[in-house]
């Protein structure tokens, strides 16, 4: 299968420019990678700009209404596990709207991939802050600064005992498809954070972190199994001081490259995934790639496995056994 | 089974029907004693209607008003409803009797336990002297029990405790009034059985409880009328005991089966709906699919999702749940998905009364929503009757592929009634709109059957036809997403054409008691069926002819209701609203002479009520 294979004939109308053109490419890359059929595919999304998606996939998509993807995919996919099924949220969608469905699909662990791209603002309703906003955050409706701390996705997944969190970068196509691919190959919720660019209304906004000149030095690719290293150079590293993580430079102060951490994204303890995910690009990069990816029951094959189990104990075929089993008198 | 013959005492009343309110604390298991004594009765070939009047509270303080909780039943021949008041009330205490004796027929009986009429009871019920009998002036006859002495003494020796033994006194009154009824005491303790069949020891307990009582009766009869009531005529078949709830979870699974489509339902706990929830949770035996989801919005749409991904996708609520769901019952009006949406309606606005019985959503189902966004609104009228209407609200969401909403209520979706068991093939073979195999090749998302006007269902997994739908507004034939005004204006029409089309697929309106005398048609919707229908026989029999229309189809209507109501020179609409309905027909028929008779009280009409309004409307 080929990206052409998942593409629409829908002309793509996001501006120009936009961070979602990039992770479009991404998704359509990573279907093709995984190999899972348009037909046996479907994309769910609220509103918003990134909601907007679907309409550009050959595959089974519904637009429905702000901030209830999450729920909408939770009955698709229940109801019809036979399906890989994609959830398309924006950070306002998602987290604001859409914050409670959110929390409770990630909690229930249904087989659902979850793109949630982060732009940090309200596009399509043009310029609002949202529930990721930085505090001070100007907008049009916050036009003296936002007076409230924002929502960490990772930290809010980590709340509601997630089993697979990744992050990636709009311009990173590779990691966006390895981290797309890798949430797919999951089973039960996996939250993918895509931090991305709107040009017209945050543009810049994660400079800080995706400027090209210190991208190395304030981002670290994890990858599990492999050392936790990063830097133009590949010469820094994390290493454990007391319960919490520090980067230093290897050959420096006596740090060797045996003191660097390895990543283990399949430990079921999430204290240390936490700590990853909560490096902001400051004092320590900024995690992208899997950060945590463990094994757990997922909710639709749990109520699958049960209701075989419940109906083959019964033996019923039909409704009619069922209420005849029960209390009855006959008149003649 | 009938047992008359041997124990006929010396003073028997014989009645058509009798009915039965048995009033006590809300852990005193009257609701128990009640369903018991209504399956006896109903075994024995009587029709029957109940009536549970929960406390909202789930323990309010025990021997208080507040926490009293009844349960009335109508059983005989050619019953309808519960019965506006009662022949027999049992009173476990002070409380009971002064929030149950208001309901009590003149020259009815009360039985009261008179161990729990002691000073302690008196203070808790707000009496102001210790006599509560004089007090309320109450002239009926009053026989007095000592249930609690009487209970304790047939579990002596058991080594039960106290607490215990109390839990038993609803079974001694449960085995006196087998008595007082001539109900047989075995059929009781078969259910008994039953329903411990885990716990042997407490069955042992209420089994001789239920003797004790049932002896007792027999012991003092000589005091006491005892009631010899008919039966009806009725259908063989194999019966069971059903409450509304449940027909209408029944309903669903039959629609599952007729359609091929699985059924999920997607729900959040809300009273009085939630006993749906409940059954379909337990129906994993028949591959039910029941999702307790986050909150209502979730509720519905999980249930969204499991309809495009080709289940029967089913959300059940009560009036403020329906107004959280508003907007995605519009997103399902627009995606053009087969939805039920079940509203077991309770006393509103705002959490209102959440225990009690009202007609008060059927605006908020017609017009809850944003844009122009018809739907089909549909209402059962009986407990038994919900299985048909969850059947039809189904079929009518498949083949139409479209919203439903069923609007049931507390009072016949916790009320029960004896039920023959149908065949499956009593119903009719559920036909899903799939995509035609001759047009596959040209189909889009929104390709409609050229007769229903309903969109075609491309099932994920079933049909390799990957499509995208939404809630944004599109072109007619490609469904591409677009804002042009013709195109708006275009699916506005034919979204509404595809609804009023409905009306050609749903059975014509019935009248009930008609007679070419008949100049005024009484007309109802939903669960007044049974009150409306008992006072139009009552009219009638006293020689005033009016005909009864119940409507159970709401949008569209039955296509004959223009000229049924041409036929009448008066209508009279009842319903426990002020007037919902009354205006939808009266917008609709504007030269029709249409009165109401309205009720807001949470309780469900009396018959004596809709008898009065009537009269007071021909005067």
């Amino acid at each position: 299968m080929t990206p052409q294979d998942f593409k629409s004939d829908q002309p793509v109308r996001w501006c120009a420019g936009c961070g979602d053109h990039a992770v479009l490419n991404s998704l359509h890359k990573a279907m093709a990678t995984l190999g899972v059929p348009p037909e046996m595919t479907a994309v769910i999304s609220g509103i918003g700009c990134s909601s907007r998606l679907p309409y550009y996939m050959n595959t089974f998509g519904f637009h429905t209404i702000h901030g209830r993807a999450a729920a909408v995919a939770t009955g698709f996919k229940v109801a019809n596990p036979a399906m890989t099924v994609w959830q398309i949220s924006g950070d306002g969608d998602g987290l604001a709207i859409g914050g409670n469905h959110f929390i409770h699909a990630v909690r229930r662990n249904v087989d659902i991939n979850m793109l949630l791209l982060n732009n940090k603002i309200y596009g399509l309703t043009k310029g609002q802050y949202s529930p990721t906003s930085d505090r001070g955050f100007i907008s049009k409706s916050s036009p003296y600064g936002t007076t409230e701390d924002p929502f960490i996705p990772a930290e809010l997944v980590f709340g509601a005992r997630g089993n697979f969190f990744a992050r990636t970068i709009d311009v990173e196509l590779a990691t966006s498809q390895e981290v797309m691919v890798a949430a797919a190959r999951h089973k039960g919720a996996s939250v993918v954070e895509i931090l991305q660019n709107c040009m017209i209304f945050n543009n810049g906004v994660h400079n800080f972190i995706t400027d090209r000149e210190v991208r190395a030095e304030r981002t670290i690719h994890l990858r599990h199994g492999e050392k936790m290293l990063f830097g133009k150079d590949n010469n820094k590293g994390l290493v454990r001081d007391g319960f919490l993580v520090r980067a230093v430079e290897i050959g420096k102060d006596g740090w060797t490259i045996n003191d660097v951490l390895v990543h283990d994204a399949h430990t079921p303890s999430n204290f240390l995934h936490q700590q990853l995910a909560m490096m902001d690009g400051h004092d320590l990069p900024l995690a992208i790639g899997v950060i945590r990816d463990v094994e757990a029951p997922a909710y639709d094959e749990e109520v699958a496995r049960q209701t075989e189990e419940v109906r083959a104990r019964k033996g019923f075929t039909a409704l009619r056994d069922m209420i005849l089993a029960g209390d009855t008198w006959t008149v003649s | 089974m009938n047992n008359m013959e041997n124990s006929a005492p010396a003073r028997v009343r014989s009645l058509e029907k009798v009915a039965v309110r048995f009033s006590g604390d809300s852990g005193d298991g009257m609701q128990l004693a009640g369903n018991i004594f209504t399956n006896v009765s109903a075994g024995l070939g009587n029709s029957v209607s109940t009536f549970p009047d929960y406390p909202a509270e789930i323990r309010a303080p025990q021997g208080s008003l507040g926490g009293v909780s009844g349960f009335q039943v109508s059983v005989g021949s050619h019953v309808h409803t519960p019965g506006d008041q009662c022949d027999v009330l049992v009173a476990m205490n002070p409380a009971a009797l002064k929030q149950g004796y208001k309901f009590l027929k003149q020259g009815g009986v009360i039985i009261i336990d008179s161990d729990s009429f002691k000073e302690d009871g008196f203070k808790k019920a707000k009496f102001l002297t210790d006599d509560p009998i004089k007090e309320l002036g109450i002239t009926a006859q009053v026989v007095e029990v000592p249930v609690t002495t009487l209970t304790k003494a047939a579990l002596e020796g058991t080594g039960m405790d106290n607490k215990a033994m109390l839990k038993c006194r609803n079974i001694f009154v449960l085995g006196l009034l087998c008595w007082l009824f001539d109900r047989p005491e075995e059929s009781a303790r078969k259910m008994l059985r039953e329903k411990f069949a885990k716990k042997p020891a407490v069955f042992e307990a209420n089994s001789s409880v239920l003797r004790a009582g049932y002896d007792y009766g027999h012991n003092i009869h000589a005091s006491v009328s005892t009631f010899r009531i008919d039966t009806d005529e009725i259908r063989p078949g194999v019966y069971t005991d059903i409450k509304g709830n449940e027909a209408t979870a029944w309903g669903l699974i039959m629609a599952s089966e007729k359609s091929g489509r699985p059924l999920f339902l997607g729900s959040y706990p809300i009273t009085p709906a939630t006993d749906i929830l409940h059954e379909l949770a337990k129906r994993k035996d028949l591959g039910v699919k029941a999702c307790q989801m986050e909150d209502e919005i979730a509720g519905v749409c999980s249930a969204i999702g499991a309809s495009f991904s080709g289940s029967l996708g089913v959300t059940s609520t009560s009036g403020p749940g329906l107004a959280l769901k508003g907007e995605a019952i519009g997103l399902a009006v627009m995606a053009e998905l087969p939805l039920v949406v079940i509203d077991v309606q309770r006393g509103g606005p705002s959490t209102g009364l959440p225990t009690k019985t009202e007609q008060t959503d059927l605006n908020q189902a017609l017009y809850g929503r944003n844009g122009e966004s018809p739907l089909v609104v549909v209402a059962p009228t009986s407990p038994t009757n919900c299985f048909d209407m969850a059947f039809e609200a189904s079929r009518i969401a498949i083949e139409h592929m479209t919203p439903v909403i069923l609007l049931s209520d507390a009072f016949i979706g916790n009320g029960s009634s004896a039920w023959r068991i149908p065949e499956a093939s009593d119903y009719p073979e559920i036909r899903v709109p799939y995509v035609p195999e001759d047009i596959r090749d040209s189909w889009k998302a929104y390709t409609r059957n050229p007769d229903t006007l309903a969109r075609y269902w491309a099932i994920p997994g079933r049909d390799a036809l990957p499509h995208r739908i939404g809630g944004l507004e599109k072109h007619v034939e490609t469904g591409a997403i677009t804002t042009d005004p013709a195109h708006h204006a275009k699916m506005v029409e034919i979204r509404r054409e595809k609804i009023n089309r409905v009306a050609a697929d749903i059975p014509l309106q019935e009248v009930l008691c008609d007679s070419p005398q008949a100049e005024t048609l009484l007309i109802g919707w939903g669960g007044t069926f049974g009150h409306l229908y008992t006072a139009a026989e009552e009219l009638n029999r006293e020689g005033i002819p009016v005909a009864l229309a119940q409507f159970r189809y709401i949008n569209p209507l039955p296509a004959n209701t223009a000229e049924l109501l041409s036929r009448y020179k008066r209508i009279i609409v009842a319903e426990l609203n002020t007037g919902q309905f009354a205006d939808y027909l009266q917008a609709r028929f504007p030269k029709a002479d249409i009165r109401r008779i309205n009720k807001v009280e949470g309780q469900p009409f009396l018959v004596a009520e809709i008898i009065n309004g009537v009269k007071s409307h021909l005067s």
